[in-house]
Parts: structure tokens; sequence; C-alpha cells
């Protein structure tokens, strides 16, 4: 089992390995979502969705279904 | 006299773009439209040393040249087109100290577009508190640029900003990142089918479907020898495209930044943990949206009540110096009335926008957002459609437009739909003089008062309406339900007053110019209607009424006269016509006729009823006192009582009257089917509830 984004829990680090690229906005890619990058996940709503991380440096908030797609390794 | 020099600020959202034009500009602004599209158009003039003019204009604000939305549209076909007006001589990039790495991607983008380009590095007063220290000469010479380390906020950096606007001839125009590197064989042929242009344009035509001295895609498409890609391969050389930038970016502040993160401090992380905290943060919103809406009905009377006595006393005045005939009567009872109605507004408005622009300018609109979303999904909505609900608690017409930035097609619907089901400040003074008029003015608790408190439960019935015909949409609607959301998190700052004030300022102006017109043709037409009469009923009025009454002394003979002349004046005659339908309502004529006029804008019943009540009245009264004294024909109680009160509120709770909301909402769905489902439904659930209430409580 791969580890995704949407497993991390509150103030935890990973580091971005890769993802479908169909399935990411590429919106998500310009704010600095990509492989290699660092994110931590900040706060969660209730729920966990949406997540509140911070990105290689941008803080943006995501919906659980695209952090799925997005595979990490925990740091 | 020297042409002035064209220059365009771009920049990422909530980089303090809007303030560097404020402060490039000051209050030499103008605000329109871009021709054909309801993008906000933002340009001013700035004066450069030794006379030298520049005209600056205000792209909207964008991630990257890849458009999704319209407003991100503009900025690439002003920027690709050398023919447009606004095509600038000098690109000025807006970048936020704190997020540089970001805001750099569309720098380097804007950098292949042969345009000298100056990037504008902003915030800098805060570089000190967030440890960040920059290689200004390195950053300068691997970007190819000019960098200027500004602090619109302090008003440093500008003196530099303009003298590099004016020498702008000495820029670079070398583009610092090859983007063609991704697909080498792609590249040269596209420069091949087309050796007279910039590469980078040909690809954003390509992948943006925007048009440019004459090549669009279909020509590059039907070009010899060369063939474009597939969509979806287009879309993974974008993904290429941004990561080939990222590389250079992180290369390039690796070599030129250093954060010391140690030093950072921590206030963004502790007021998150507060506000959007799972309990705190919402019992704080709740408490905000209350404070906000007590703030409208409380302190906006104030003023309002002034400017309605003032408008009572004008009219008066007028008729005493003027000498007395059709045109003193068309002014005194038909323009300044009307002119009274849209003033009213001032005060709410600007409250409203006063309050809205401070919760984005704070960056607390953005945590709304991220609390709001997973509730809002439940009804089929997003949580970016919370900005388009509160802003329509001002206006529907920019609430229809903030919903630009949600990116899936079925939650943009639904939002566009639903919003005019918010209590915009049209229907204010609608709901305020009717709930002075039926709810006692008495306190509960200490401050709350049964009226403000009445108002508040309005403002709910319109978002419980909104969500509730939401989540029926999105039961009935098929259409693929991908969910791309993605929201920037900007941090916490102190609002800037002169930014706060220009928008409040634009915003009322742009509302009262945009309805005032309407309103003031309307109470003219209603004026004259109501003036004259297609009878003898109404040229006679005086022998009729004379000879009927003559042994009833008690009675005023001049107001029976005047209200014989207007229920048989053209609109009396409309009203009767009418009146079975809204007979059961709990309406007489006068209020059908206030219905009918309002149909073209909410606000114009207000300042119909005036004009109804004004006319042949002698006495200096204001229209609350009119209404208030208005009696029922059949049962002598007083005409506003609870029923109709409740009734009327209701109607205009849930009747979709605004001509120019259906006009935005057909502009932005691209067609007439969804605004007429929008008009039939809503006036069709409004006429049902104002129906049954009024059998209920009558």
């Amino acid at each position: 089992m791969k580890t995704t984004l949407a497993e991390l829990k509150r103030g935890q680090s990973a580091v971005i390995t890769m993802f479908e690229t169909d399935k990411i906005p590429l919106k998500l890619l310009e704010m600095g979502c990509l492989p290699g990058n660092e994110v931590t996940l900040l706060q969660v709503a209730p729920f966990s969705c949406p997540m509140y991380l911070n990105i290689n440096g941008s803080h943006l908030a995501i919906r659980k279904e695209v952090a799925k797609q997005i595979e990490i390794e925990l740091i | 006299m020297a042409k002035h020099i064209n220059v365009s600020l771009i920049g990422n959202p909530n980089t303090g773009k809007t303030s560097v034009f404020n402060l490039l500009t000051g209050l030499n602004q103008q605000v329109g439209n871009y021709p054909g599209i309801t993008v906000e158009r933002k340009a001013g003039i700035c004066k450069l040393p030794r006379g030298v003019k520049a005209h600056i204009l205000d792209l909207p604000g964008t991630y990257s040249l890849n458009a999704s939305s319209l407003d991100e549209n503009v900025v690439i076909e002003v920027l690709l087109n050398k023919k447009d007006k606004d095509y600038p001589d000098v690109a000025v990039v807006v970048s936020d100290v704190e997020n540089l790495k970001r805001n750099l991607l569309l720098f380097t983008q804007i950098k292949d577009l042969d345009i000298p380009t100056i990037l504008v590095i902003n915030m800098a007063d805060r570089m000190k508190r967030k440890g960040i220290s920059l290689d200004i000469p390195a950053l300068e010479k691997t970007l190819k640029t000019k960098v200027v380390l500004m602090s619109a906020r302090k008003k440093q950096g500008i003196d530099e900003l303009k003298q590099l606007i004016a020498e702008y001839k000495k820029l670079s125009v070398e583009p610092c990142v090859n983007a063609s590197v991704i697909d080498k064989e792609y590249f040269e042929g596209l420069q091949r089918a087309f050796p007279n242009q910039s590469l980078y344009k040909l690809w954003l035509v390509i992948t943006q479907d925007v048009n440019f001295a004459n090549i669009n895609r279909n020509t590059i498409a039907d070009a010899s020898e060369f063939h474009t890609k597939k969509k979806s391969d287009l879309k993974r050389l974008q993904q290429k495209e941004t990561i080939k930038r990222y590389q250079f970016i992180n290369e390039t502040l690796k070599q030129t930044q250093t954060v010391d993160i140690g030093s950072a401090s921590g206030l963004r992380a502790k007021l998150d943990q507060l506000l959007v905290h799972k309990v705190w943060g919402y019992l704080i919103f709740f408490a905000i949206l209350l404070f906000i809406f007590q703030a409208i009905y409380d302190w906006s009377t104030y003023p309002m009540d002034l400017i309605d006595e003032g408008f009572a006393w004008l009219s008066e005045s007028v008729k005493m110096y003027l000498p007395s005939g059709a045109l003193t009567n068309l002014i005194t009872e038909g323009i300044i009335p009307g002119l009274g109605g849209i003033v009213i507004f001032i005060p709410q408005i600007a409250f409203l926008f006063l309050f809205i622009s401070i919760l984005e300018e704070s960056g607390y609109m953005s945590r709304v957002v991220f609390l709001m979303d997973r509730l809002m999904r439940r009804f089929g909505l997003s949580g970016k459609s919370i900005v388009p609900l509160i802003s329509g608690t001002a206006c529907a017409i920019p609430a229809v437009m903030a919903t630009r930035n949600i990116e899936n097609w079925k939650e943009r619907l639904i939002t566009i739909l639903v919003v005019p089901f918010t209590t915009c400040s049209a229907r204010l003074p609608v709901y305020l003089i009717i709930i002075s008029l039926v709810i006692p003015n008495e306190r509960v608790a200490w401050i709350f008062g049964y009226q403000s408190l009445s108002l508040m439960l309005l403002y709910l019935l319109g978002f419980v309406t909104a969500l509730g015909s939401s989540w029926l949409l999105s039961k009935f609607l098929k259409m693929p339900n991908k969910s791309f959301f993605v929201v920037e998190m900007p941090n916490y700052k102190w609002p800037l007053f002169k930014n706060v004030a220009i928008n409040v300022i634009e915003k009322t102006k742009a509302f009262i110019a945009g309805a005032g017109k309407i309103i003031l043709a309307i109470s003219i037409v209603l004026w004259v209607l109501a003036s004259y009469g297609p009878n003898d009923q109404f040229s006679k009025a005086e022998a009729i009424v004379t000879s009927q009454q003559a042994q009833n002394l008690d009675l005023d003979l001049e107001q029976a006269i005047a209200s014989h002349k207007l229920e048989h004046s053209y609109i009396g005659y409309m009203g009767k016509a009418i009146e079975p339908l809204v007979a059961p309502l709990g309406y007489d004529w006068k209020i059908g006729i206030a219905l009918i006029s309002s149909f073209a804008a909410r606000e114009v019943f207000v300042g119909t009823l005036a004009t109804i009540y004004s006319v042949g009245s002698e006495e200096e009264e204001t229209i609350k006192n009119r209404m208030a004294a208005e009696i029922n024909p059949i049962s002598g109680a007083p005409l506003f009582n609870l029923a109709t009160g409740v009734s009327l509120l209701l109607f205009y709770a849930f009747a979709m009257q605004c001509m120019s909301t259906i006009a935005i909402v057909k502009k932005e769905t691209n067609g007439w089917r969804w605004p007429l489902i929008q008009l039939f439904f809503m006036s069709g659930l409004a006429y049902t509830t104002a129906l049954i209430a009024y059998q209920i409580l009558k």
C-alpha cells in the first residue's frame, strides 16, 4: 500500500513522490505541488476535509479526494 | 505631447497588487468593464519624473498564464495582442516576499513574452520578521530584470519603481527560462511554421484558445508541415513546462534567498489555531455575521432617517420656490422622491461593502471558505460559494461574478442560481419600511430589538432558502462532478484603510449609478402615469367629488379629490387590473402597482409608493407616515398590518425582481435557459409563500 497525502496527520511532514497527472488540476501544480517538494499538514476541517497544507512554502487548502491522488513519503 | 507609457500591473492574488496600484495612481483611477465582458477593468494615471505620464492598468490577479477563468483570459489577451490599446510598454509583476517561489512562476512566463518586465517584491517590511534575506543583484542577474523591493503598506520603494518605469527602454526582453526544451522537436516545428512569431506566444495561443495578430488555434493547426497535439498531450506538456520553470526558480532562490526559520514569527499559526478551530472557528464566524447585521440595521438608521427627512424637506422647498405647473410637479413628486429612494441606500450599501472588503483584505475570507467547504458540499455547493453568498447580501450582481473562481461547473451553476435568494441591499429598504410598520419597536435582552431580530430572521430565511434550493438542484442536475478545489490561504494582514475606502467608494458609486438610472426612469414614468388619466373621471374629478361629497362636511375635500384622481389615472387602472391577482396576498391596487414597477428592480418599491402617495399630497410627510396612515377600504383597519406585512416580506424575500441580475446570469451561463428557470422558480415560490402566509395570518 502506498501512502497518500490524505493519510497525513496534523503536524506531520512528507515529501511528494508522484501523482497521476490527469487527476490533478494544473492549478495545484502551479501552486508548487510537484514531486520532490515538501508538504506539511497544518490544519484540518471537521471530518478531515478540506486539508490545510503548506506545500513548498505555499499555504493552501485542498479536498481529500484530490489528496488521495498524491503519493508521499513520510519524513 | 509625449505618448503615455502603458504599464500593466500583473501578479498573483494576495500579493498587494491593488495596494501598489492605489499607491501609483492615488484617487486618479477609473473602474469600468472590458468591452463585451463583465470583467472589472481598473486603470489610472501616474505621474513619473520629468513630466512623463504612465497609464497604469491593474490586470486581474492570476497564478499563471494558463487561464482557467474569464478574468485570467483578459490577462493573456492584453499581453498577447500588440494592437490592443492596453498592450503594455512595460509589465510590472508584483510578488509577495513570503511567497516568492510561487510568484516567480508567473514572472518567468511574462518574461517570455518580449515585454520589458520589472519585478516588484512587495511586503518587504516583513522580511526581517520572517527571517528572509535576498541577494538582489544576483537575483537581477539570473532573472534578467530589475528588482524593486517595496512596501506598499509603508509607501517604500515607490519612487524607485516610478524611475524604472520611466526608463523602461533600458530593460532586457530576454527570457530567463527556455521552456521549449520540454519538447524540442515540437517547438522547432512550431517555430519553422511561424518564423516571425515569438515561440512562447504561439504556445499560449495553442494552449489557451485566445487570438492574437490574426493567428488562432485553427490557423496554427492548418499550417503546413506542422501538426499540433491532442488536448491530453498538451496538458502533459503544460505540466512539464510548470515543472521546468519551478526547477529554475528553486535553483535561483537557492542562490539568492536565505530564510532563517528560527526568527520567523508564528502569528499565522496562532491565529489559525483559533480561527479555523472545529468549534471556536464556527462560533467566531457566526459572531462576526451577527455583528455585521446588527451594525447594518442599527447604525445605518440614523443617516437614513436624515436622508429621508432631507428629501421630504427638499421637495417642499422646491415646491415653494418654483412656479406651480406640470414641470414643478414632475420634479417635486416624481424626480425628488425617486432620487431619495436611491440615496437612502447609500449608508447600508457602504456598510456592507466595508465589512466585506475588510474580511477579504485581512485574509479571513479564505478561512471561511475552508471552514464551510464540507458543510456547503452537502448542499451541492463549494466552500468558495460562501464568498458569493456573503457578497450577495450586498448585491447579487458582483456575487454572480464572484462565482468565477469556483472550478467545478456544477457547483458554480448552482451557486449562480441560488445567490439571488440571499438578502441583497435592494431588499433592505423594503424590509426596513415594512418591519418598522408592522413589528413593534421593543427590545429583548439588552441590545437586540424585535425589529433587528426580524431582519436577522429574513437574512437567515434567505440563506436557508438558498441552501435548500441548491440541495434540490444538486439532486436534479446531472453533470460531471469532478472536484478541483484549490484555495490559497493568504497571510493575515491589517486591512489598509486606503484600499478599503477606495473599494467601498467605487462599489457604492457603481451600484448607485447602475440602479439609479433605472429607478429615476421608472419614477418619471410612474409620475406621468399617475398624473394623467384616460377619461372624464380623471379630468373632471373635482366636480364629481364635490357633488358627491356635498353634504359630508367632515371630509377633507382636497384629499378626496386627489385619491379619486389617482384611482382613475392610467396607473390606477393598471393597478385595478391586477388587483384580483394580488388581493389573495393581502395587497390593494397601490401595492399592486409597486409590485409591477419593482419587477425591474425591487428597490423601486419604496420609491413607487413614495411617488404614488405624494401625488396630490400637500403636507410635508415622510413615506413611512403616509404608509402607516393607509387604510384598508374594506375593513377600515390599517392596510399595513401583520398579515399584509409578512406576506409582502416573504414575497420580496423570494421573488426574482431584478433585471440586472437576470442579465448577468444570462451572460455568465451563456444563454436564456438558466435565467428563465430562475425567474419562474423564484417568482412562483414568492407568490405561493406570500399567499399561504396571508391566508393563515389574516
